[in-house]
């Protein structure tokens, strides 16, 4: 590796990768890559997996006590949907050159990182309104603009599966939209899990550019393409208008529109909360990583199984007779 | 009610396939279930919806058969569980859909496509834990024999039964038993599993006389819907 041929090799070949990034060429699986660029994708891209895949469970809470068959059904088919994202992702993820065995490894080992609000706990029926409403909708101005990322195995995950969010999104804001026209318990339900849930929400685009250490080299290599703070700034730029369309209080006093920059200006976020979360000492951190790991555990057996079966029945011997 | 207890791994599934697959089946049966239920309501004639049916009758007045509110148990349970249903639901809807009911005709129709795929997801998964490695034999072997006993339930014909049977509208369920049995039998020799001997549990779900466990399933889905009376949702 330290041979002097093999470097000037490899500073040509990132010169030429450089020179592709920066004319606006996807990366396919089979072209070369830095390693620094793989292990940042498997990075984001195993860590976006492992949110679909945790994310299951907060709104997996509910799905048995779904006030009615339709919104029971809704519910079932978005959890659903996350599975198949997470699926997805994880696939687009080998193309990489690492499996799936050992992403799930890493997540049930603590290793890897999922989003940090999914560490929240579902409190109320409402939550699955304000989820929708407010956790798909930030993931939506997240993965609309990782949709021209630069690697396209994950840019074509991102437009399939924005579509889906969208669709979450609008579920989500129909059931907050039927609470808040509701009997007034029903719309207390809806204010309460608003006030617990935009804050988290606002954190769930990551840390403050300036705390941001990967930003600038994914920017560079447009595997990112905006800033988290343009991201957030882009959130709540939608979601104002739409809380007031249903008659709900952000919770954020400072939170108004600033005619100057055409954007809201929003109060301080605690960035200690965040950092908290992040660190493994929010609300439910270990019974998220539990839930997994007992699902992992208690279906180790039923994977041998299919494994075992699988390889008796495929041996030469089987398919002769 | 299976659909509904199947929902319950949504999450916490053996693999992720495992998870879309089984929720792919709770969605085809909760929603095979709605199509029945408004159907009574609008026969009963007394203005109750299917969520009136599914979230405001006692486990006393419900009419299921005790196979189906059965815990989940471990993986091999719940397929063991599925698979005895699946194909008692593959014969009974393929037998309905030539009712004299046009409803009921039609939601069988569409019902009956749907089961056939859930047959041949839950008679693999039993062929394979039956035939895959030692623990897996042991427990869909354990699972057959705690479960058969609730199978002769789904073909005990009341008079209600055989009231329908005789206009038409329903089908003949003590008829559908050898044709069960039949695949059944099929597939527990594939699978290397033994059909116990054990006779027929007492059972009386379809007279409201159900298991313990009835009650506590519907306490939890029906919470919501019962603590904001003329709610909205
Ligand atoms: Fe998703
Ligand atoms: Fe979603």
């Amino acid at each position: 590796m330290d041979q002097q041929p093999q470097n000037t090799t490899e500073e040509a070949l990132n010169a030429k990768f450089e020179a592709r990034i920066a004319a606006g060429e996807t990366i396919e699986p089979k072209d070369w890559m830095p390693e620094r660029y793989r292990t940042q994708l498997i990075r984001m891209m195993s860590q976006h997996a492992h949110s679909e895949v945790v994310g299951m469970l907060p709104e997996g809470n509910w799905i048995t006590r779904a006030p009615s068959l339709k919104r029971e059904m809704v519910l079932i088919s978005k959890v659903q949907d996350e599975a198949g994202h997470g699926l997805y992702i994880y696939c687009g993820t080998e193309t990489l050159g690492v499996d799936r065995a050992e992403l799930v490894d890493q997540l049930l080992s603590g290793r890897a990182k999922y989003s940090s609000i999914f560490n929240y706990p579902t409190l109320t029926w409402a939550d699955m309104g304000v989820i929708g409403w407010f956790v798909d909708g930030a993931a939506i101005v997240n993965q609309t603009v990782l949709a021209k990322a630069s690697y396209g195995p994950y840019a074509r995950a991102m437009i399939r599966i924005c579509k889906e969010e969208n669709f979450h999104k609008k579920q989500g804001y129909e059931i907050i939209a039927t609470l808040a026209k509701g009997t007034p318990e029903q719309k207390a339900m809806a204010q309460g899990a608003v006030n617990r849930w935009w804050w988290p929400s606002l954190m769930m685009l990551g840390p403050s550019d300036t705390n941001s250490p990967n930003t600038a080299e994914l920017m560079r290599w447009r595997v990112k393409r905006k800033t988290n703070d343009e991201l957030r700034q882009r959130f709540i730029d939608l979601t104002v208008p739409q809380a007031d369309a249903v008659g709900l209080t952000l919770p954020d006093p400072d939170l108004k529109f600033n005619p100057e920059t055409q954007h809201y200006d929003f109060g301080a976020i605690n960035w200690d909360e965040f950092w908290q979360v992040v660190k493994g000492n929010g609300p439910c951190n270990r019974e998220r990583l539990q839930a997994r790991r007992d699902a992992h555990e208690n279906g180790r057996w039923v994977r041998e199984a299919a494994e075992a079966y699988a390889a008796k029945h495929s041996s030469p011997a089987q398919s002769a007779a | 009610m299976l659909g509904h207890r199947l929902s319950e791994w949504c999450g916490h599934g053996p693999i992720l396939e495992e998870d879309i697959a089984l929720a792919n089946i709770a969605l085809d049966l909760i929603g095979q279930a709605t199509l029945f239920l408004k159907l009574a309501g609008e026969t009963e004639g007394k203005g109750r919806s299917e969520d009136a049916l599914a979230y405001f009758r006692d486990a006393i007045d419900y009419r299921n058969v005790e196979l189906v509110e059965m815990p989940n148990g471990d993986y091999a349970y719940t397929m063991v569980r599925q698979f005895l249903f699946d194909v008692f639901s593959y014969h009974m809807l393929e037998q309905l859909q030539k009712s004299t009911n046009p409803a009921l005709a039609g939601i069988a129709a569409k019902g009956f496509k749907e089961v056939r795929y859930h047959v041949r997801h839950s008679s693999e998964w039993v062929v394979r834990m039956g035939d895959g490695t030692e623990e897996s034999h042991t427990r869909a072997q354990k699972a057959l024999d705690d479960l058969w006993r609730l199978t002769a339930e789904m073909f005990q014909a009341d008079d209600i039964d055989r009231e329908m049977a005789a206009e038409g509208i329903g089908p003949d369920i003590a008829a559908i038993e050898p044709k069960w049995r039949a695949v059944v039998d099929d597939v527990m020799k594939r699978a290397t599993l033994t059909i116990p001997n054990d006779p027929p549990a007492m059972t009386g779900g379809r007279k409201g006389r159900h298991t313990e466990y009835l009650g506590h399933m519907l306490s939890e889905m029906q919470i919501v819907a019962r603590s904001y009376p003329g709610a909205e949702w």
